[in-house]
């Protein structure tokens, strides 16, 4: 590959340092810019309040020692608006939010595409496990699983465009988990040991529901459980304390013994629908905001589809709507289809498209 | 070419500063409170350093203390005249709303601990009036403080007019002199302040060394409390080799100021109106008259500060945008928006500012680089995907 200009977005994980210094050995002009998302200095209203989070810092340090320029870009604005925003909104509708995806497609590789371009960059770098190809025969780019099937994020990556996928790079996607590790290891980066985070990023002690409730206008409201007869069984806090396959948390005992489960929220009636787990099977979903990313069928196709990050993908038949919506019909039937979630439609490793669950 | 254009950030040392600090970091090791023949070195090298600081703000060297920079100074002398005015009653402090953190954030903590605090408006040139200082005043005022130059913008405050009217309530002044000592004279006299607060790397000398200049008489707790160092007003070992350096760069300041002033005023100037000639939607920040001859800020309509400063930097050029934060990140700039600049120019301004080594040629570089980023920038600046 010659010699370009590439911005990779280091979120001070071994993944994105990795990254970063997978394409400085390869010879690239590498600028490292890290994204201030929310402000996480606490209490303290000061003048210009800002945060010294450690991630931060961690990945300044990395810059430092693969010696390329690092920038902090300040983007609480946008990912409040873009992000954030949505969460409580997704919530606050009775659907289960997958904002890791929002920021993918909508901040970072937007607004931060946008500032790489500016900077005189060609392309823009993240540490995903996910590969970009360009498929020959219909000069669309394809986005693919990464080879490590235990740390593939191409299900975060599905609302990717065809002009943010032509400037994106993945360079630890064709490298397993370990191998990321070692190269950490041998370059000797100060982040080589450090824990994978599993977290949403702004959630602070990953408790969303405090979370939620704090930004939620007027306060949760109290509603009420329900069988799927309609009947009343108790009172919850909030339709967004309860996502679609919850179990635990519900303290209400089903009369025959059996485990109650949610199966539906009706955000008009503050209702939580629960029943037994038999009742969570579905075979068939809609999708809206759908992206085509090989092509647009024409008529259905026959795809591996998945509904939640750890999914085992399931054979499904998969046919465009129109207008950005689409319609899947699963061989066997699945559990706990979570509206809000992401449904993305695999061809063998190749992400054929993929749109948010009605 | 790589241009350095924000020296009121920091400055680079000057060759003179740079070989007293290597010398007295070899050669003078002694604590000067000792009484051996060590200790009388160190300190016959605070006393030179003394002097020239005292020469260079018509001040008497015994009304010199030591601290490690600025922002020292200025915690010392608000914590030090409220701490020691508390007894009087007097609990009201008054600073401008343009002042930088190290005056800012004091007042929020002692605010915090019970006292009153005022901060005066500031219109579109950024300076503050005396008629605003007069109708904030009260017999319980016991600190006026108000920088005399600004960091951001670099506007002249009218520091005497300010100081007479604190006086006659009978309230202490203080002036943040970080960005004008060494740049454009400073009198302690004329000003007719009580406190006045300097820092040597804004003026070529080394980091770690200011001053709080105390005007005989005053009454101030001490900063530190420790060993009676500094006439008991600071504790704490001095840091000879650096304080060596700020007597330097204080001489070598006193020297050439005004020959040097009207050089990098010259260059300032040109810069500014290059950069409005030929990058149209720019706008000077702030009076244009009364300012130090080094600074000048300069918004730029639809582009984001940010990106055209990591741009100029890609480039080989450090500016700035005033105030960085810890993380690193721009904040709104709270000089612009005091000002009652629209929330947009508070976030499109770069900040100019140049010194000892800055040249022609530097700013031809810079000149003939903005056009092309800004309308580079500005191309893109509608929303992708």
């Amino acid at each position: 590959m010659s010699r370009m200009r590439i911005v990779v977005a280091m979120s001070g994980g071994v993944d994105s340092s990795v990254a970063a210094a997978l394409l400085r050995d390869e010879g690239h002009d590498v600028i490292g810019v890290s994204m201030q998302l929310y402000d996480q200095s606490e209490g303290q209203t000061s003048f210009g309040s800002c945060c010294s989070i450690d991630d931060l810092h961690d990945a300044r340090r990395v810059a430092a020692a693969i010696d390329i320029p690092h920038y902090i870009v300040n983007f609480e604005r946008q990912f409040d608006e873009q992000v954030v925003s949505n969460f409580v909104r997704e919530y606050a509708a009775g659907r289960t939010p997958l904002p890791c995806a929002h920021c993918n497609s909508d901040l970072k590789f937007a607004t931060l595409a946008d500032r790489a371009l500016g900077f005189g960059a060609a392309a823009v770098a993240t540490g995903h496990y996910a590969r970009v190809d360009c498929d020959a025969a219909s000069g669309r780019y394809l986005l693919k699983r990464g080879i490590d099937p235990a740390k593939d994020q191409s299900y975060f990556l599905f609302s990717l465009t065809q002009d943010q996928l032509a400037v994106a790079r993945f360079p630890v996607g064709g490298r397993p988990k370990d191998a990321v590790r070692d190269y950490a290891r041998a370059r000797r980066l100060p982040v080589a040991d450090k824990p994978d985070s599993q977290e949403i990023c702004f959630i602070p002690d990953n408790d969303y529901r405090s979370f939620v409730e704090k930004q939620l206008p007027g306060g949760p409201g109290d509603g009420t459980f329900v069988d799927e007869r309609g009947r009343v069984l108790g009172t919850h806090e909030g339709i967004h304390r309860f996502t679609v396959g919850q179990r635990k948390g519900l303290r209400l005992a089903s009369s025959t013994g059996t485990p109650m489960y949610v199966l539906a929220l009706r955000p008009a009636e503050q209702q939580v629908v629960v029943g037994p787990r038999t009742s969570l099977e579905q075979t068939r979903l809609t999708a809206s905001g759908v992206n085509w990313i090989a092509v647009e069928p024409a008529g259905s196709v026959q795809a591996h589809v998945q509904i939640r990050h750890r999914h085992q993908p399931a054979a499904a038949t998969v046919r465009s709507l129109g207008d950005a919506r689409a319609e899947v019909v699963f061989d066997v039937p699945q559990i706990a289809i979570t509206p809000g979630q992401a449904v993305v439609f695999y061809d063998g490793d190749v992400v054929v498209g993929g749109g948010w669950i009605d | 070419m790589r241009v350095y254009f924000d020296y009121n950030a920091t400055t680079p040392l000057a060759p003179e500063v740079l070989d007293a600090v290597t010398r007295s970091s070899a050669d003078v090791f002694g604590n000067a409170s000792s009484i051996h023949r060590f200790g009388q070195q160190a300190k016959a090298t605070l006393d030179e350093a003394r002097s020239a600081v005292a020469t260079l703000v018509g001040g008497d060297p015994s009304e010199v203390v030591f601290t490690s920079g600025g922002t020292e100074a200025d915690n010392f002398a608000i914590r030090g005249a409220a701490e020691a005015l508390e007894p009087t009653g007097r609990r009201h402090l008054i600073a401008s709303a343009v002042e930088h953190e190290a005056v800012l954030n004091t007042f929020k903590a002692l605010a915090r601990r019970g006292w009153r605090t005022t901060l005066l408006p500031v219109g579109e040139s950024g300076v503050v009036s005396p008629v605003r200082l007069r109708e904030a005043i009260t017999t319980e005022t016991a600190l006026v403080s108000v920088m005399h130059a600004n960091n951001e913008i670099g506007t002249i405050q009218p520091i005497a007019a300010l100081a007479e009217i604190a006086h006659e309530h009978g309230a202490l002044m203080h002036t943040d002199a970080v960005q004008s000592a060494g740049k454009i004279p400073v009198d302690v006299r004329a000003l007719g302040v009580d406190l006045l607060a300097l820092s040597a790397h804004k003026f070529n000398g080394p980091k770690g060394a200011g001053v709080l200049w105390i005007k005989r008489g005053t009454r101030m707790q001490p900063a530190m409390t420790g060993g009676r160092h500094e006439r008991n007003r600071r504790a704490g070992t001095e840091n000879v080799p650096a304080i060596a350096g700020l007597g330097v760069a204080a001489r070598l300041a006193r020297g050439k100021l005004s020959a040097e002033g009207a050089r990098v005023a010259a260059l300032r100037d040109r810069l500014e109106t290059q950069i409005l000639a030929t990058v149209p939607g720019t706008a000077v920040n702030g009076a244009r008259d009364a300012r130090v001859p080094n600074t000048t800020n300069i918004s730029f309509d639809r582009v984001e500060a940010e990106s055209l400063l990591i741009a100029l930097d890609l480039e080989g050029v450090a500016v700035s945008t005033g105030s960085a934060c810890s993380s690193g990140t721009l904040e709104p700039s709270h000089v612009l928006k005091a000002m009652g600049l629209p929330a947009h120019r508070t976030q499109n301004s770069l900040r100019f500012s140049l010194g000892m080594f800055s040249t022609d040629a530097e700013v031809d570089f810079v000149v003939g680089l903005l056009p092309r980023l800004v309308e580079k920038l500005r191309g893109l600046s509608r929303k992708v995907g």
